[in-house]
């Protein structure tokens, strides 16, 4: 089965992030694979390997997205693209998915396209869905569990209200939840593999389609508020009054 | 001179840290308080390639570097240095000095089943009578036509109980003029008749391992089971110390660093006299006096790697980063305990176990004191070390890393 | 039949609407008063219509449906095709979306039919120069973004209690509108075979509501353990009783239930719901301890909880320095009226 998962290099979650002059900075703290990815490559890798095939591991970014494209190629991925171009900077999730949409179609042969479920940074989750109404595939989100039978993808995939079962006929778009299970590591020979690996960068030329338009901006990003800790005792006549008390203040925090 | 580690180096650091933290850190504490191994840690380390990380791969290895090695063994001695103490003794102390002794047939037979985690290894040196005095062991191995029958016990002998295989050392000529010159050492599948094992308890530290003894009865072992030629067992044991040594120097590395990592968490988080205790100036000098360690440590532990990844002779060098890197350990653990005030001294907290197992590293692979006189000797020209017969190899990706 | 401005996707099952979708709506009628224009919603699926008509309580000028059988069963693709077709008739300039599963996936694909963008999980809207203005966490909350999208229709979705659902008025009615369905049976390339049922418990590390319990969680004099049992036993009783209390707040609040290692250490409840330096590391976004003291190694487990919540009977405990909240109290009395109060106004 060929399948083609597409991975974003994204700012540690540990990572203290601040505006600074306008500009979102992260510190000294490394850029990663995005963490939900790794669950897409995995669920990608047990369905290589109980099936045979090829999976392209693709990223969107500059130059240094190499570096989760070769944690993904250490893992186990057959191959990696880089997709970079001076005109994709800004890129909103929808020219996103215009762009990955090229890309699948480019690589071609595509039977499923895998995502995580969303990237940390930006925290949409709307791409993969985006880039399978643009493909015209069927969209199954949030897969916990996934297999092929009869040529077909058998998956469980999560709602608020519990699980479905579903057939799906190929090709199709995944994106993946925790439920499938803890990533592998890379192996000593995919790390090998991945150091001494070539990958290509191609530009929009190469992908054959124009600047995608971003619609969708940011044009303003904020410090959140410093939450000063001021204890609030609860007080009241009754246990009754306190807990009404209580139950206003924790809603309007809106934690719940 | 470029010191930034190669992109293989640090994916190889991370796999092991993450394999570490995730799968490991939580049941150190439980392994460590019931003083029983966890059966996992030996395993894992095997599925994943570990315990064969820098090794050929034609001969069942992972085609690793030594400074691979070094960086795996900081990480693992963050969790618990009873994970790097598997390394030192699989690795280093047995599979490094087969790899560098061994005949070709010996290294098919008996390294590569090592290499890839199918046998554990251990290392039979020390006995209860001799330790810093090596050449004083009593264990003997009588030669008997195409076979040696060994007799003796060793004793602080890590994975004991758990390896199937044991670098041994015995005495081959009682009657050699030298002392030095009277030792030779075997492979032993200590499975063999005669052979008996047991676990070590009541130590202070390192309860999350094994250490035990092995005693030999009249084990008979065939000629092919001896490693180099009669007579070699001292240089050999040496030899071998030079990389168990240098797996010790980079755990005390990462034992460091775990204490300045808990101090400086403890110290943003504690208060006392209205502020975080971080702010206070005795706190600040020990986790500045726990940085130094740290760096210090950790050039001196790559620098011994880098050597031998050239194949350069690195006796002085990795005496030196184990001498420097356990003392500073025991340091940075009993700072980072007054870090935590009364709340170090419990086991709630993860700075106790790392002065209860820093303290052991200062006495094995040779005592602080043994690498005093050595470096003592190197520099008033005392000692000098002469070429061996065989050289550790240095590091080849070509050769190493296809089959 | 007017023309929508703001149509307000309704997410249900079973004919029940998922809370959340009544607060869409309240910030529906909020972008209604300063962009003008009426608010309508959509509900499709099995019982789709009851829903619809409920739209009317909540102030819904008018509402559409679409109950086909091929619709019975969530599917993506079928249900975009009847939202898109219906928000291009109805012309409308704003599609609002609760962010629950369905709600996000409908926005996303909507926005590609409509040739627009998606702003998901909004916590604040604001009109500015007659754009829209959607304010949303960033980097998991770290940062605060503010975004606009330049192409109509504006898709948003907004974060699940960030806006009030408005008070339902049963005298306000409506006939909701049927609509057809528009892709065949048999042009939609996946079969919902089955269903299973969500997995009970919440685990402690993912939880985004703890409820834990200390030592005092054994202290109700109240209780009379049953006959027979020794000191020991019977402070254990006394303890699991109190647990059963904390359970039943969690249960109303889907929250995991947490511990001190005083409790633990005192055979109270499980060690795999210790909560602190020798336990688990969480960071949810409410955390309630009942009955703990705070001392600093269980803060070194909680202290990244966005809202911290203290019940305890002693006045000078470390955790009320930690707490947003505090009740000095008994934590019998309190956790009780808590949970029915709160699932009163949960909708439970």
């Amino acid at each position: 089965m060929n399948i083609v998962v597409c991975i974003k290099q994204v700012p540690d979650s540990a990572a203290k992030m601040a505006v600074e002059g306008g500009q979102i900075s992260w510190g000294e703290a490394p850029l990663v694979l995005n963490p939900w990815d790794e669950f897409a490559i995995e669920a990608a890798l047990q369905l290589i390997e109980a099936g045979g095939g090829d999976l392209t591991v693709v990223s969107v970014g500059g130059e240094s997205a190499k570096e989760a494209l070769k944690t993904a190629l250490a893992m186990g991925c057959t191959q990696a693209i880089l997709v970079s171009d001076p005109a994709l900077q800004g890129a909103d999730s929808q020219a996103s998915a215009h762009l990955l949409a090229g890309v699948i179609k480019k690589v071609g042969n595509v039977e499923a396209a895998f995502f995580g479920k969303q990237a940390i940074d930006g925290d949409m989750g709307v791409t993969a869905a985006q880039t399978a109404r643009l493909l015209g595939w069927p969209m199954l989100g949030l897969v916990a569990s996934i297999k092929v039978e009869g040529g077909k993808l058998q998956v469980e995939k999560s709602l608020e209200e519990g699980r479905q079962v579903v057939e799906c006929q190929l090709p199709a778009v995944v994106s993946v939840s925790k439920d499938i299970g803890e990533p592998r590591y890379p192996s000593f020979m995919g790390i090998r593999k991945a150091s001494r690996a070539t990958i290509p960068t191609w530009d929009l030329a190469e992908v054959g389609i124009g600047a995608p338009t971003s619609v969708v901006h940011w044009p303003e990003v904020l410090n959140p508020p410093v939450r000063e800790v001021k204890t609030e005792i609860i007080t009241g006549g009754s246990a009754q009054e306190i807990a009404e008390k209580l139950a206003d203040k924790i809603l309007e925090e809106k934690v719940l | 001179m470029d010191l930034a580690l190669s992109e293989e180096q640090r994916m190889v650091q991370q796999m092991v840290r993450d394999f570490a933290q995730k799968e490991i850190a939580p049941l150190i504490k439980e392994s460590d308080r019931s003083g029983q191994m966890n059966p996992l840690v030996l395993a894992r380390m095997a599925e994943l390639g570990i315990l064969g990380m820098c090794l050929p791969v034609r001969y069942g290895g992972q085609g690793m570097d030594y400074i691979s090695l070094g960086l795996a063994c900081e990480e693992l001695e963050v969790v618990d240095s009873t994970l790097r103490v598997v390394i030192s003794v699989h690795v280093g102390l047995n599979s490094l000095g087969l790899f560098q002794w061994a005949s070709e047939e010996q290294k098919q037979r008996f390294l590569a089943p090592q290499a890839r985690g199918e046998k554990i290894a251990c290392f039979g040196l020390t006995e209860s009578g001799a330790g810093s005095d090596v050449a004083n062991i009593q264990s003997s191995a009588r030669r008997q036509g195409n076979a040696y029958i060994l007799n003796g016990e060793k004793m602080w002998i890590s994975l004991a109980t758990k390896a199937q295989n044991c670098l041994w050392i015995g005495r081959t000529n009682p009657a050699a003029q030298e002392p030095h010159e009277s030792l030779s050492a075997f492979l032993v599948e200590l499975d063999r008749p005669g052979v008996k094992v047991g676990d070590l308890h009541g130590k202070l530290g390192m309860r999350a391992g094994s250490t035990g003894w092995i005693a030999m009865q009249d084990v008979h072992v065939p000629e092919e089971n001896r490693i180099g030629e009669e007579g070699e067992g001292f240089k050999i044991a040496m030899a071998c110390l030079d990389n168990g040594r240098y797996t010790v120097a980079a755990g005390a590395t990462g034992l460091i660093r775990a204490c300045l990592e808990a101090s400086v968490r403890y110290a943003q988080e504690r208060h006392a006299f209205g502020k975080e205790i971080g702010k206070f100036q005795l706190i600040q000098q020990k986790i500045a006096t726990m940085v130094q360690s740290y760096e210090a440590a950790r050039l001196l532990y790559l620098w011994a790697g880098w050597l031998k990844n050239q194949g350069l002779r690195n006796t002085r060098e990795t005496s030196l980063a184990k001498w420097f890197s356990t003392e500073a350990s025991f340091q940075a653990a009993s700072e980072a305990i007054q870090v935590h005030g009364a709340y170090g001294y419990s086991d709630e907290y993860d700075v106790e176990r790392y002065l209860r197992n820093a303290k052991g590293a200062v006495i094995y692979e040779g005592t602080s004191e043994i690498h005093q006189l050595m470096q003592a000797g190197y520099a008033l020209g005392y000692r000098k070390d002469a070429a061996l017969r065989c050289e550790l190899p240095a590091y080849d990706a070509a050769f190493w890393q296809n089959p | 039949m007017m023309s929508a401005k703001i149509l307000v996707y309704i997410d249900q099952v079973k004919g029940k609407a998922l809370p959340a979708s009544w607060e869409v709506i309240g910030a529906a009628h909020a972008l209604a008063e300063k962009l003008g224009g009426e608010v309508a919603t959509i509900v499709l699926g099995a019982d789709a219509k009851p829903v619809a008509e409920q739209s009317f309580h909540f102030g819904a000028a008018a509402a559409f449906y679409c109950d086909d059988p091929s619709l019975a069963d969530y599917r993506a693709e079928p249900y975009a095709d009847v939202l898109v077709k219906a928000a291009r008739e109805q012309g409308a300039e704003v599609l609002l979306f609760p962010t629950t599963t369905r709600g996000r996936e409908q926005a996303a694909m909507s926005s590609i039919d409509l040739g627009s963008g998606v702003i998901p999980d909004v916590t604040a809207l604001e009109v500015s120069d007659g754009k829209i203005v959607a304010t949303r966490p960033v980097y998991a909350g770290r940062l605060i973004s503010k975004a606009v999208c330049d192409a109509k229709p504006q898709v948003i979705t907004t974060r699940v209690r960030a806006f009030k659902a408005p008070e339902a008025n049963a005298a306000k009615t409506g006939t909701p509108v049927a609509l057809q369905a528009v892709r065949p049976e048999g042009e939609i390339r996946t079969k919902v075979t089955g269903y299973s049922l969500a997995e009970g418990g919440v685990s402690l590390t993912d939880a985004n509501v703890i409820v834990s319990g200390g030592r005092g969680v054994s202290n109700n004099p109240a209780l009379t353990p049953p006959a027979g049992l020794d000191e020991k036993a019977a402070e254990i009783w006394r303890a699991q009783e109190g647990f059963k209390i904390i359970g039943e707040l969690a249960s109303v609040l889907k929250a995991a239930v947490g511990a001190s290692r005083a409790a633990v250490d005192a055979g109270y409840i499980p060690y795999a719901h210790q909560v602190g330096q020798t336990g688990k590391l969480v960071a949810p976004d409410l955390y309630i301890a009942c009955g703990i003291s705070g001392a600093i190694q269980h803060q070194a487990g909680m202290r990244s909880s966005k809202v911290i919540v203290a019940i305890n009977k002693d006045a000078e405990a470390p955790i009320f320095r930690l707490a947003r909240y505090g009740v000095v109290g008994d934590l019998f009395e309190i956790l009780p009226a808590l949970a029915v109060v709160l699932r009163k106004r949960l909708g439970k």
